[in-house]
């Protein structure tokens, strides 16, 4: 399978970058691993006539801690999160998230921000995004914004970026004290990707309770979303195994689930409950150890 | 687009159409063809090579992206015409039948390896989930693997 041809050109700077972006606007894309965009060009759902490859900006891949925040720059592979140490100890959601992206050889060249900006209904970032509330960094020709990551996922396949911007970092937040977090997924058989995925971080009060819990849920319909339903129904009650159960049953609310050959909407909601229970178990398990 | 590649030690420079793969590179312009194409779509692994020491599927990888690369292909891992350990893994454990699958197989084993030298094996089965094998049950790849692993800690590498 080949694409269609196209002109490609290799950006050295963000500036430069954004230069080709406006210059050749909606006939551009911007190519970060290739993992999500190739495939489609060689199915020619997508067939841009300038390529746009910042693969080679190495001022968009790095793992930093600054000013109390983590920033993982957008070109920062699935492999990188998984494995950094700072994140191990810091934020480990992100690479317990990333262990459960595709498989090595894709997690090699695939990207944080790559994946985002895709927006696959199914892709694993978006719950954890959720999760930790992180912010999008967005760079555009009228300079730098910030998004957060309830407004980024839009629709399916669409987010916030506007066509003349640039995802060039993620910040999130470290995990506070007696704090945990969790990812769980059901894995497509055959694809790999979530048919449903919870992400999860929660807090627990000094009195045991639960302060604090956010969701983050993928999978089930266009776009991921905060269970927030959920959400209302664990703050500030003790974590028994009964009160977890009764919040995560509302893990898919009022969401148009997505159905498909593999799984109907009615199962994907039930998944939902299911996942959600468990990760916040998982989370609250954690939280209690730390 | 004009590139220069470093496969198996041996610098090329060539010159591409941006759209080609790099499986297609490697087996059209460089007549490598230990390469195999498979399923075209990232999923069965059997086109992986190493770009600067990583496992990537080739099928999912412009030429041009690897412009600059060091590439290490099948081709590349026998020295002086003594099998790499894991090619003689594959040989005495029987990891294949039909072989096609097997030049994937052994380059995304070998980035197992090269970042775990000791795995479990339910580590190998997880770094071997990207290749698929449509003969063998997987079983005596594992054990292949074990045996290169092995192989190398007692020197053999």
């Amino acid at each position: 399978m080949i694409s269609e041809s196209f002109e490609y050109h290799v950006p050295k700077t963000i500036e430069e970058a954004l230069g080709m972006i406006g210059e050749f606007g909606d006939e551009s894309k911007v190519l970060a691993g290739g993992h999500s965009l190739l495939p489609m060009m060689k199915l020619r759902l997508a067939s841009p006539k300038h390529l746009i490859d910042i693969g080679r900006i190495g001022a968009l891949r790095y793992i930093r801690e600054s000013e109390g925040q983590l920033e993982l720059g957008a070109l920062t592979t699935h492999f990188e999160i998984e494995s950094s140490s700072l994140l191990k100890s810091k934020c480990p959601l992100l690479p317990e998230t990333a262990r459960e992206i595709g498989d090595v050889q894709v997690c090699n060249r695939g990207t944080l921000g790559g994946s985002l900006v895709h927006a696959d209904p199914a892709a694993d970032w978006p719950a954890a995004m959720l999760a930790v509330e992180a912010e999008m960094v967005a760079r555009g020709p009228h300079g730098e914004r910030k998004i957060r990551a309830r407004d980024f996922f839009v629709d399916l396949m669409a987010t916030a970026l506007q066509s003349d911007e640039l995802l060039t970092a993620i910040r999130v937040s470290p995990l506070p004290a007696r704090t945990g977090d969790a990812y769980l997924k059901l894995h497509h058989p055959a694809s790999g990707f979530a048919v449903v995925g919870v992400a999860v971080r929660l807090t627990l009060a000094e009195s045991g309770s639960i302060g604090e819990a956010r969701v983050g849920v993928t999978g089930v319909g266009a776009k991921p979303y905060r269970a927030e339903e959920t959400e209302r129904l664990l703050a500030g009650k003790s974590p028994t195994a009964k009160r977890l159960e009764e919040a995560a049953a509302h893990a898919a609310d009022g969401v148009d689930a997505n159905s498909d050959l593999y799984a109907s909407g009615d199962y994907r909601k039930h998944l939902a409950a299911v996942y959600a229970r468990r990760a916040i178990q998982r989370a609250a398990e954690r939280a209690a150890g730390r | 687009m004009r590139i220069q590649v470093k496969v198996n030690g041996t610098a090329f420079e060539s010159d591409v159409e941006p759209r080609l793969l790099l499986v297609h590179y490697l087996r059209d312009v460089l007549d490598l063809t230990g390469t195999h194409i498979g399923c075209e779509t990232s999923l069965c692994g059997a086109c992986t090579v190493l770009v600067n020491g990583h496992a990537v599927k080739s099928c999912t990888l412009l030429a041009v992206q690897a412009n600059g690369a060091e590439i290490t292909t099948i081709e590349g891992l026998a020295s002086d015409g003594k099998l790499h350990p894991l090619q003689q893994g594959f040989w005495e454990e029987h990891g294949l039948q039909c072989g096609f699958c097997t030049p994937g197989m052994i380059l995304a084993a070998h980035q197992l390896l090269s970042r775990n030298p000791h795995p479990t094996e339910a580590e190998i089965r997880k770094g071997l989930e990207g290749n698929l094998c449509r003969c063998t049950g997987y079983q005596h790849i594992v054990k292949a693997v074990q045996y290169a692993a092995e192989k190398a800690a007692t020197g053999g590498q």
